[in-house]
C-alpha cells in the first residue's frame, strides 16, 4: 500500500506496519490510523498518519537510554489494547521524541509512551502512574549516564 | 459551567456511572472520590494537558534528525535489518 509521509514523501508500505490507534494520541484524537517506519537515522523510527500527512512523530525505544525504563500503566489501559501487564512478548512500548532546532537537546515523552499489541496491531498513549517519568528526558545526557555507569 | 455546593461526604452523578464525592476538606485541598465504569479515564488536568503539549510540539519536529551512536547491550533494534544491527552490536564504549 502507498502512504503519503512526512519524512520521506510518496512509499509503498508494508500491512503489517500498520498500527490503529482507537483512542488517537492526546491532542489528536481524530488520527487513529499510523503507520511504523523504521527511521534512516538509528535509532529512530517515524509513527506517520495515514490520514494526514503532515503528522508524523519520531520515536524512540526508551530502554535505549533509560534501561530501567518501566511504565507503569494500568491494567484497565492495557485490557483497551487486549493485554495484560504479563504479556510482555506482545508489547512494544516506544515514546515520543521531540527534536528542536538544537539537536543535542532532544527529549522524550515517558510520562505518555505508546504502547503497541505488536500481534494485533493496535496502540494506545498511556500515562504512566509512576511520576519518575517525565514528558521531557533529555535523551543525550541520560545516554551519556548509561555509558558512563557501563565504563 | 454548572457550579454545584457540596459538603463533606455528599457526591454529585454524571450520568448514571459516573460518582464524585467529597472525601475530605483541609484548607484550600479537598479530596475527591471517583467512583466511574473502567474505560473511563480520570487524569489530573495538568497531566494530560501536559502531554498533549508535548504531542503538538514533536509533531512540529523537522524530518532532518540526528544519529545517536548506540551502545551494544542496550541499543537493539527490533526490527531493523540485521546488517545494521550487527555494526552496532561492535560499538563498544
Amino acid at each position: 500500500m502507498k502512504v503519503n509521509t512526512k519524512p520521506y514523501g510518496l512509499i509503498d508500505v508494508d500491512n503489517r506496519q500498520k498500527i490503529h490507534f482507537p483512542y488517537g494520541l492526546l491532542g489528536f484524537e481524530n488520527l487513529k490510523n499510523f503507520v511504523l517506519l523504521d527511521a534512516l537515522q538509528q535509532p529512530f523510527y517515524w509513527l506517520q498518519s495515514m490520514e494526514v500527512q503532515e503528522v508524523a512523530f519520531v520515536l524512540i525505544d526508551p530502554t535505549i537510554f533509560r534501561p530501567d525504563y518501566n511504565p507503569d500503566v494500568s491494567p484497565t489501559d492495557l485490557e483497551a489494547i487486549q493485554l495484560t501487564p504479563e504479556s510482555k512478548d506482545d508489547m512494544l512500548i516506544l515514546t515520543i521524541v521531540t527534536i528542536p532546532e538544537e539537536h543535542r537537546e532532544m527529549t522524550a515523552n515517558l510520562q505518555g509512551p505508546l504502547i503497541i499489541n505488536k500481534d494485533l496491531h493496535i496502540g494506545r498513549q498511556c500515562i504512566t502512574e509512576n511520576e519518575n517519568w517525565k514528558t521531557r528526558h533529555k535523551i543525550i545526557e541520560e545516554l551519556s549516564q548509561v555509558r558512563n555507569s557501563a565504563c | 459551567m454548572l457550579i454545584l455546593s457540596r459538603k463533606k461526604d455528599e457526591s454529585i452523578m454524571i450520568g448514571e456511572q459516573i460518582e464524585i464525592s467529597v472525601v475530605d476538606i483541609k484548607g484550600d485541598q479537598i479530596k475527591l472520590g471517583i467512583k466511574a465504569p473502567r474505560d473511563i479515564k480520570v487524569y489530573r488536568q495538568e497531566v494530560f494537558v501536559e502531554i498533549q503539549k508535548e504531542n503538538q510540539a514533536a509533531a512540529k519536529t523537522g524530518t532532518e534528525l540526528p544519529e545517536i551512536e548506540l551502545l551494544s547491550q542496550s541499543g537493539e533494534r527490533k526490527n531493523v535489518p540485521t546488517e545494521i544491527s550487527a555494526e552496532n552490536k561492535n560499538e563498544e564504549i
